[in-house]
């Protein structure tokens, strides 16, 4: 695996391209006044949402990853300042969005309710990420950052490369061919 | 610090070291002037142990750096684990006449710290094509020459690969190849018995089994960490740094000094021979001179010929050597705009454990005795065939949650992918010259690179997406998504050319021996010396050549006390 194989199996599972440093030329448009530390301020929401995407089971969870906090702190280092407008208002209309359905924040939302909203969102996002994919230049949606973010931080956190993922920092040997009986991939 | 040597090496990459190598072991006493900082062996790589989540952003750059480094961050391997070991474009300015991102990596080791690895010999047909197929010049020298030389870096650096017995891809000195696995194996019998082509596993300058000589210069065994380009702590992959540096310094005869920025060679009127090399300290901006009996050229092929365009004297007024403006002509490199992967049902009950720093390789199968396709030149295929990771495949429907997250924690579908890797023609009007007013922070001329692709390569990536295409529907294959990056020439850190070999002084810049034809005690090994580009990885040809150039300036300087 090299370094963007990762990249790239988020990019072909969300539909979009891993939205970062590569954006580096979209349009720049700076919120300021509170939203430079929205995403810092909201962490647990971060979390929430994260958790929901990967809960723990019998292995990690993305708060256990602190997946949360990356995606604050990847989002604001890499993302082109249009890009990170678009996920602190996609964060902050899902809350109003959970209030709406079922009067309260996402965060205190059930499980099933949690489950349900993102799995909508998680819909509305894959299209549109079709239609965006014929329609080039058009702007990602908050979720497909939001879950590229959770799944590239999660398997290369130690929690998910170690727990959830198979991890061998000093493999020796290659072997070309091995049997296969239901392990999860190499993390690396 | 002492000012006369036996030899001045200008470079400490990956020719640069291998001059320094064997001029030492020839017991000359050697000063290889590097224009970067000093870079030890280990102790000077900073990343090579972190793990991901050791790095606030896993490894990635923060935007700031690729907006700071628009041209050097798109180089291949360039992260936030590697980037130290590439320039930063402010440091280093050129002059763009046509798009070309040239990729530089100053310090000492150069850019054998972060290449690619790739160590295929030349065929004899490689070395035929010009004059076979008539484009260019012929080269002066064949396999013949250059075999055994193939063998002596082989052996030193640690090759590993298999024994084919293919005519397009002659078998070296190798250490144990890398497995192919179930579906590249699978690939491997579909093409020979469907196309009759080759499907072999690299040949990569890894030591997959250390033997002696590889343990006297340190270094064990490659690991497969998958790290390379942050330098290895097992010295599993060849480097200056790794191998050869350290070698030379053992013998005695060696000195390196880094922060040296080579300005131009001293031409001698009286001796009409190079006395020896002016050079700026980095820091100081200090002028400094240095003489030698002999001067090995290994700045990389672009900095090499402007080290040679600035070498100007009464005699040589537009560089040294280059009475009939060749030097600076006839630049080329190779041709990697388009690659492609696709899907295959099946091999469920096969992985592969864990991950190599390999790829295969299909050698050249266009125009490899006469003209067959409707360019000239030919072009090798990089491959290889992995399971997909976070594939939600099996997640029945699941998007979020927990069985989405045990679905894609498991290897997904297999798939595939090739890349090509295509020779260009020696072009004329592909040339770099120096800026006639813009200097670098050292008061030398900027480069001016003019430097683009040609019909025929247009010609030869359509082959190459038609053929790909062939082979992996062959093979089963689905969904072939295929891809012209358009990228720029530079890219493929291949440049070659600016000083050609020829048997002719007419038209070419070096002879037979790597000489400068006109100046014979000044030899030029890197890239720069490229009469045509071939198809193969070029770094272990100029690791050869220049072996064999430095033990023939040292029989020379043995036999007549000078180079004759």
């Amino acid at each position: 695996m090299d370094r963007r194989e990762l990249l790239r199996a988020i990019a072909a599972l969300t539909g979009c391209a891993f939205v970062g440093e590569q954006r580096a030329e979209a349009l720049v448009y700076v919120h300021t006044d509170g939203w430079s530390t929205y995403l810092d301020d909201n962490i647990a929401l971060l979390d929430e949402i994260a958790e929901t995407i990967l809960p723990r089971t019998d292995t990690p969870g993305a708060k256990d990853a602190r997946v949360g906090a990356f995606i604050a702190r990847y989002s604001s280092a890499c993302y082109a300042p249009a890009d990170l407008t678009i996920l602190r208002e996609g964060i902050a209309d899902l809350d109003v969005h959970s209030r709406k359905a079922y009067g309260m924040g996402f965060v205190n939302c059930t499980s099933a309710q949690k489950q349900k909203l993102l799995t909508d969102i998680d819909a509305e996002a894959k299209r549109h990420a079709r239609e965006a994919a014929d329609n080039r230049g058009q702007s990602p949606h908050w979720f497909t950052l939001c879950k590229q973010l959770t799944l590239m931080s999660f398997f290369t956190s130690e929690a998910g490369a170690t727990h959830v993922a198979r991890y061998r920092p000093v493999p020796g040997a290659y072997k070309g061919v091995v049997a296969y009986k239901g392990e999860t991939f190499w993390a690396w | 610090m002492e000012t006369h040597y036996d030899a001045i090496v200008i470079g400490s990459g990956i020719s640069g070291g291998w001059a320094a190598k064997e001029l030492c072991d020839r017991g000359l006493k050697t000063l290889v002037l590097e224009r970067g900082r000093d870079v030890q062996h280990i102790k000077d790589y900073p990343t090579m142990s972190l793990r991901r989540w050791d790095m606030d952003l896993r490894g990635e750059n923060p935007r700031s750096t690729s907006e700071a480094n628009p041209l050097i961050s798109r180089a291949a391997g360039y992260d936030a684990t590697t980037k130290h070991f590439f320039i930063k474009d402010e440091d280093h300015p050129y002059v763009q006449e046509k798009p070309f991102l040239w990729v530089r990596g100053y310090q000492v080791g150069g850019k054998s710290l972060i290449w690619g690895r790739a160590c295929a010999r030349w065929s004899p047909m490689d070395f035929d094509a010009p004059k076979r197929l008539g484009y260019g010049i012929p080269w002066p020298i064949g396999y013949d020459d250059v075999a055994p030389w193939y063998g002596h870096v082989e052996k030193f650096i640690g090759v590993c690969g298999s024994k084919e017995g293919i005519a397009t891809m002659p078998d070296g000195e190798y250490l144990p190849a890398y497995e192919l696995n179930t579906v590249e194996q699978h690939l491997q019998k579909v093409l020979k018995e469907k196309f009759g082509r080759h499907y072999i596993s690299g040949r990569w300058a890894h030591i997959t089994d250390a033997q002696e000589i590889h343990r006297q210069q340190g270094r064990a065994t490659c690991q497969n960490r998958n790290l390379c380009m942050r330098g290895c702590p097992f010295g599993g992959y060849f480097s200056s740094n790794a191998s050869t540096l350290p070698w030379a310094q053992k013998t005695g005869n060696l000195t390196v000094r880094p922060f040296s920025v080579a300005h131009s060679i001293i031409y001698d009127d009286a001796t009409q021979q190079a006395s020896g090399v002016k050079v700026i300290d980095a820091n100081t901006h200090e002028e400094l001179v240095f003489k030698a009996k002999v001067v090995f050229v290994n700045a990389s092929a672009l900095n090499s010929t402007l080290v040679l365009l600035n070498s100007t004297s009464k005699r040589f007024p537009n560089g040294l050597g280059n009475d009939h403006g060749v030097l600076g002509k006839y630049v080329g490199f190779h041709n990697y705009r388009a690659g492609m992967s696709a899907e295959i049902e099946g091999f469920e009950d096969s992985y592969y454990e864990v991950y190599k720093p390999a790829e295969n390789i299909i050698p050249n199968f266009r125009n490899v005795q006469k003209q067959d396709a409707d360019f000239l030149g030919g072009y090798v295929i990089f491959s290889g065939a992995s399971r997909r990771l976070i594939d939600d495949n099996d997640a029945h429907g699941e998007t979020i949650g927990a069985k989405y997250k045990q679905a894609i924690s498991k290897p997904g579908k297999w798939t595939a992918y090739m890349y090509m890797q295509g020779e260009t023609l020696p072009n004329a009007s592909n040339h770099v010259r120096l800026s006639p007013d813009k200097k670098d922070p050292w008061g030398i001329p900027q480069l001016v690179i003019s430097v683009g692709y040609d019909d025929n390569a247009e010609r030869m990536v359509r082959d190459f997406l038609s053929e790909g295409r062939k082979m992996l529907e062959a093979a089963g294959f689905t969904n072939v998504s295929a891809n012209d990056n358009h990228w720029p020439p530079g890219l493929d850190i291949h440049e070659m050319g600016g000083a050609r070999m020829g048997a002719d002084p007419k038209t070419s810049m070096l002879n037979a021996h790597n000489q400068v034809h006109l100046c014979k005690n000044v030899f030029v090994t890197d890239g720069a010396c490229m009469t045509s580009t071939g198809s193969q990885s070029p770094s272990i040809l100029y690791m050869a050549l220049t072996a064999r150039a430095a033990n023939y300036a040292a029989d020379q300087l043995k036999k007549h006390g000078r180079i004759v």
